[in-house]
C-alpha cells in the first residue's frame, strides 16, 4: 500500500503541471477575450480575393 | 437610364443599409445612399476585401461627416502621442482604440485585416465586447495620426478623448481573478479527492499513515488559495473594519479564519481532519460569483465624464500662424480658430464678425443661435458654418459647464459610502452569529470543555454567509444583464437596488419627451398660389446643398426624388442659402433676408426667428417651414402608469409655450416648472431630497448632468447608444421610454429576489446551526451543506430573475 504515497504525489504534480499550464495561458491573454474568437473562427475561411483591376 | 418610379424603400445601400434618394449613385448594380458609402465600398474592394459584404448584409457605417483634413492634426503632437500609445519603440508601436462602431462579425473580420490598407499596419485585434481595437504598426512607415485617418475613412473613426489619455490600463485586473479562480479551483479538486476516502469509509478502516498524509498535503494546498485567492476578502474585511463598517467580507473572513484556524488545530494535534474541502471550495464558489460580475460590468463599461465629450485639441494662431495645442495648455487670451462642427473648449468671446453656435450639447435645444462680434460664447457649444476665430476669456476649468461640474455634487461622489442591503444585513448577521456561537460555548463550558470550544467555532463555521454573498452579484449581476438585454443600460448593482427605492419620477422635456427624430417639418402656405410639386422638389434640392441643421431637416421631410442640380448656389452665414435651379432662384432663409435680399442681420434688434425658415422664388416670399417638437409615441400612458406608483413632474429648461399640452400628459398632479436652469434644476432635487424623496431624473443633455448626478438615480435618453450621454447611472434609448415602468417594476422583483435568496440561505443556516451549537458538525456535513447552499441559491436568483424579466416583457 506504500505506493499511494507516491501515486498521490505524481497525482498532484501533473495536476500542478496543469495549473501552471492555465496560469501560462491566463498571462499570455487567452482568458481576456473570450467572446471575439467564436466570432472570428465564422471568418476564418473568408477568401481574401487577390488586388483586382475593374475589366 | 433607369426607370424613376420605384418605390425608396426598394433603393437600399449597398454599404450602409440606408434607404437611398435615387439612382445617382452607383457601380454597376451596385447602390449607395452618398458619396461617402462609395468611396468606402471602392476603397475596401480595392483592397481585395470584397468579402466584408458576404459575411453580414449592409454592415457598413455611413459617413455622416465630411473629412476634414485637419481634424486629426493634433495626433502629430508628441505629447498626445506618446499618452496614446500603450508601447513604442524605434520601429514598433501599439496603441489600442474604442471604436463604438464595431457592431458586427464583418467589423472584427475587416478591422483584422486592416494591414490590407496600408503596410504600416502588422496586426489589428478586436475585442469585441469592449468595442476596442489593438493595432501593431510601424512607426516608421505610418503615423498615429495617418493610421487613425486610414480608420475614419472606412467609418471607423476612433473615440479619442481627454479620458482616454488619463485612463489606466484595466486588462490586469481582470486576468488577476482569473489566476486566483485557477488557484483555487486547483485547491478544491485535489483537497477533495483527498479527503474523499474519509467521507466513505468509517473510523479505523483507512490506515492513521494514510489520513495524516492527506491531511498534511491539505493543509499545503490550502496555503495558496488562503494567502493568493483568499487575499481580497480579508483585505476589505480590514479596510471595513477601519473605517468601522461591517461589509459583507467581515462575517466572510471571520468564518474562513475560524475554519482554517480549526481545521489545522485538529490536523497538528492529530484529533481530526478538518474542513479545509469547505475553505476552499468555498473560496473557489466566492470567486466564481465575482467573476460572473465582474463580466456583467465589462459589456456594460460606459463609465465616462464631462472630460469624454471634449475635444482634446484645439488650433490657436501664434505669431500669425496656426498652431494645434492640448487643451490643457490654453491660456486666457489666446486666439483660437474654430471650424465646423468643433466645440468651443472654454467660455470665450467673437472675434469673427457672426457665428452661428450650436448649443444642443448643452442645452438640448437643437436650434442654432447666432452670435455677432465681441459676444461671449459658452464652452460647450458647436461651431456651425464656415470657419470662425474666438479669443479665450476663461481658462478651461474655470469655464461656466465646468463650474457646474466642480459642483460639490460631482466631488462627493468618491467619498460617498453606498449603503448596500449587503453592507446593512451583514451587520446584523455577524453580531446574530457571533452571539449564538459564544451563548452556545458558555452553555457547553461548565459541562464539556471540548464541545464547547466544537461548538462555538462550528457555529461561526457554518454560518460564514456565502449563500448570502453570492446572491446578491447573481441575483442583481443577472438583472443588470437582462436590462441591457432590453436597451436598459444600468451601470452598477447599486443602482438596480437604488431604482426599487425611489417614489419620484422627474422628467426634462427636450430630448427627453421629445425626439429629434421625429420631430415634425410643416410647411404654411403665404402666397395665393400655392407651392407646385416640382417647386416642392427643387426646395428639397436647395436644402441638400447645406450642412445646417434647418436644411437637413427639411431635406429629409420633403417627400420625392432629387432631379436638377442647382447652379449658383450661395450660403449666407446666419440669414440663408440661395440657387438657382430650372432657370428660377430659389431663397430659404430666415425673413429678413427674404425681404430684402440682402443681409441685415448685422443690426442685432432684428435676429432671426429660428424656428421658422421662409421659401422665396424669384424674389417673392411663397411660404414658411415650421419645426413643431414631437412628443414621443406612447408618453401619456406611461406617465399614467408612472402616476400610478411614483410622484411624476417635469423640469424644463424651456419657456412653458407647451404647457397645455404637457398638462395634458401629466394631469393635474404632476408638477410642471419651467425656464430652469442647470444650478435651478440641480438645487430643485436637492431640496426634494431632503424633504426624503428618492428622484428618478431623466434626461438627456449636459445641462441636467449636474441634476443627473444629484438624483439617487440618473437616466439618460439617448437616441443612439454609441452617441453622446452625459454622466449618469442608467442609459436608455429613446425608443425605450414607454418600458420604463416595466423596467422600474422589474428592479423592485430584483430586490424581492434577493431578499428571497437571503431567506433562503438563512433556512440553511438555520440547519447548519442546529447541529453545530450541539457541537455536532462532521467534516462531510459541512462539505456537503456549503455548497449546496451555495450552488442552490445561486441556481435560484438566476432562474427567477430571469423568469421575473421574461414575464414581464423585458426584452
Amino acid at each position: 500500500m506504500e505506493v499511494i504515497f507516491l501515486l498521490i504525489s505524481l497525482s498532484l504534480l501533473l495536476a500542478l503541471g496543469f495549473l501552471i499550464a492555465f496560469i501560462w495561458a491566463v498571462k499570455s491573454g487567452q482568458f481576456d477575450d473570450s467572446y471575439t474568437p467564436s466570432v472570428r473562427m465564422l471568418t476564418d475561411d473568408v477568401p481574401h480575393t487577390p488586388k483586382r483591376m475593374e475589366k | 437610364m433607369i426607370s424613376n418610379k420605384t418605390k425608396n424603400q426598394d433603393l437600399i445601400c449597398f454599404h450602409c443599409g440606408e434607404v437611398c434618394d435615387n439612382k445617382d449613385i452607383h457601380i454597376g448594380e451596385k447602390l449607395f445612399c452618398c458619396q461617402g458609402c462609395r468611396i468606402v465600398y471602392e476603397l475596401i474592394t480595392d483592397s481585395g476585401l470584397d468579402s466584408y459584404y458576404d459575411i453580414e448584409k449592409k454592415p457598413g457605417i455611413r459617413l455622416f461627416e465630411n473629412p476634414v483634413a485637419e481634424k486629426y492634426a493634433y495626433l502629430d503632437d508628441k505629447l498626445i502621442i506618446q499618452k496614446l500609445l500603450d508601447f513604442q519603440d524605434e520601429s514598433t508601436g501599439t496603441v489600442t482604440f474604442t471604436i463604438p462602431q464595431i457592431h458586427c462579425s464583418a467589423c472584427i473580420w475587416l478591422l483584422e485585416n486592416l494591414h490590407k490598407f496600408h503596410p504600416g499596419v502588422r496586426s489589428a485585434k478586436v475585442n469585441f465586447l469592449k468595442k476596442e481595437v489593438f493595432i501593431v504598426f510601424s512607426t516608421d512607415q505610418l503615423t498615429l495620426r495617418h493610421l487613425v485617418e486610414v480608420l475614419a475613412s472606412l467609418g471607423y473613426g476612433p473615440e479619442i478623448s481627454l479620458e482616454s489619455l488619463d485612463q489606466k490600463k484595466q486588462q490586469i485586473s481582470s486576468r488577476k481573478i482569473w489566476l486566483k479562480l485557477g488557484v483555487a479551483g486547483f485547491a478544491f479538486g485535489n483537497v477533495m479527492l483527498l479527503s474523499f476516502p474519509e467521507y466513505l469509509a468509517g473510523v479505523g478502516e483507512i490506515e492513521p499513515q494514510f489520513l495524516q498524509f492527506f491531511s498534511y498535503l491539505n493543509i499545503l494546498l490550502s496555503l495558496p488559495v488562503l494567502f493568493y485567492s483568499a487575499s481580497d476578502y480579508f483585505r476589505s474585511a480590514f479596510v471595513g473594519l477601519k473605517k468601522k463598517i461591517i461589509n459583507m467580507d467581515v462575517p466572510i473572513s471571520m468564518g474562513m479564519l475560524v475554519l482554517l484556524f480549526r481545521s489545522y488545530w485538529e490536523i497538528i494535534s492529530d484529533s481530526g481532519t478538518g474542513y479545509l474541502d469547505s475553505f476552499t471550495g468555498l473560496v473557489f464558489f466566492l470567486l466564481l460569483g465575482k467573476l460572473f460580475q465582474q463580466k456583467t460590468y465589462d459589456s456594460l463599461n460606459f463609465e465616462r465624464d464631462y472630460k469624454s465629450y471634449f475635444p482634446i485639441s484645439t488650433t490657436i494662431i501664434d505669431d500669425l500662424k496656426e498652431k494645434v495645442i492640448p487643451i490643457s495648455n490654453i491660456k486666457i487670451g489666446d486666439r483660437i480658430v474654430l471650424r465646423n462642427r468643433e466645440l468651443i473648449p472654454a467660455d470665450a468671446s467673437l472675434n469673427s464678425t457672426s457665428a452661428q453656435i450650436d448649443y444642443s450639447f448643452v442645452t438640448g435645444e437643437s436650434r442654432l443661435v447666432t452670435k455677432y462680434q465681441g459676444d461671449l460664447v459658452y464652452a460647450g457649444g458647436r461651431l456651425s458654418g464656415a470657419v470662425a476665430e474666438f479669443e479665450i476669456r476663461e481658462e478651461v476649468s474655470q469655464s461656466y459647464l465646468t463650474k457646474l461640474w466642480n459642483h460639490d455634487t460631482f466631488k462627493n461622489q468618491a467619498a460617498s459610502i453606498i449603503s448596500s442591503i449587503s453592507d446593512k444585513v451583514s451587520k446584523y448577521f455577524t453580531f446574530v452569529v457571533l452571539g449564538v456561537a459564544i451563548t452556545a460555548g458558555l452553555y457547553w463550558l461548565p459541562r464539556d470543555a471540548a464541545i464547547a470550544w466544537n461548538a462555538f467555532t462550528a457555529v461561526l463555521i457554518i454560518a460564514c454567509p456565502c449563500a448570502l454573498a453570492l446572491s446578491i452579484p447573481f441575483t442583481l449581476g443577472n438583472g443588470l444583464r437582462l436590462l441591457g438585454r432590453g436597451s436598459f443600460i444600468v451601470k452598477n448593482i447599486e443602482t438596480i437596488e437604488n431604482l426599487a427605492k425611489i417614489n419620484t419620477v422627474i422628467f426634462d422635456k427636450t430630448g427627453t419627451l421629445t425626439s429629434q427624430q421625429s420631430e415634425a417639418v410643416v410647411f404654411h402656405n403665404l402666397s395665393d398660389s400655392p407651392l407646385s410639386k416640382d417647386e416642392m422638389l427643387n426646395i428639397k434640392t436647395l436644402a441638400r446643398q447645406s450642412t445646417h441643421p434647418l436644411s437637413y431637416r427639411i431635406y429629409q421631410n420633403v417627400p420625392g426624388e432629387i432631379v436638377d442640380s442647382v447652379a449658383q448656389y450661395a450660403e449666407e452665414e446666419g440669414a440663408g442659402i440661395s440657387g438657382v435651379i430650372g432657370g428660377r432662384e430659389y431663397r430659404l432663409g430666415s425673413k429678413n433676408w427674404l425681404a430684402s435680399g440682402s443681409d441685415t442681420l448685422k443690426n442685432s434688434d432684428q435676429r432671426p426667428e429660428l424656428s421658422s425658415t421662409y421659401v422665396a422664388i424669384d424674389g417673392t416670399i411663397r411660404g414658411q417651414f415650421e419645426f413643431i417638437n414631437r412628443f414621443r409615441p406612447g408618453l401619456a400612458e406611461t406617465i399614467k402608469e408612472l402616476q400610478g406608483r411614483y410622484a411624476v413632474s417635469l423640469l424644463s429648461g424651456d419657456s412653458g409655450h407647451e404647457i397645455e399640452q404637457l398638462k395634458g400628459f401629466f394631469g393635474a398632479t404632476g408638477e410642471l416648472r419651467f425656464e430652469q436652469s442647470p444650478a435651478e434644476k440641480l438645487d430643485y432635487i436637492q431640496a426634494e431630497q431632503a424633504h426624503g424623496k428618492h428622484i428618478l431624473m431623466i434626461g438627456d443633455g449636459l445641462n441636467d448632468a449636474g441634476a443627473l448626478k444629484q438624483s439617487d438615480v440618473g437616466i439618460a435618453i439617448s437616441d443612439d447608444i454609441s452617441a453622446f450621454s452625459p454622466a449618469c447611472d442608467v442609459i436608455m434609448l429613446g425608443n425605450q421610454l414607454r418600458n420604463l415602468p416595466k423596467f422600474l417594476n422589474f428592479s423592485s422583483s430584483c430586490i424581492k429576489i434577493v431578499y428571497l435568496s437571503f431567506l433562503m440561505s438563512f433556512i440553511y443556516n438555520i440547519v447548519g446551526l442546529f447541529f453545530a451549537v450541539q457541537g455536532l458538525l462532521s467534516p462531510l456535513f459541512a462539505a456537503v451543506l456549503m455548497p449546496i447552499s451555495s450552488i442552490s441559491v445561486v441556481f435560484f436568483s438566476t432562474m427567477a430573475t430571469t423568469m421575473q424579466a421574461r414575464r414581464k416583457g423585458i426584452f
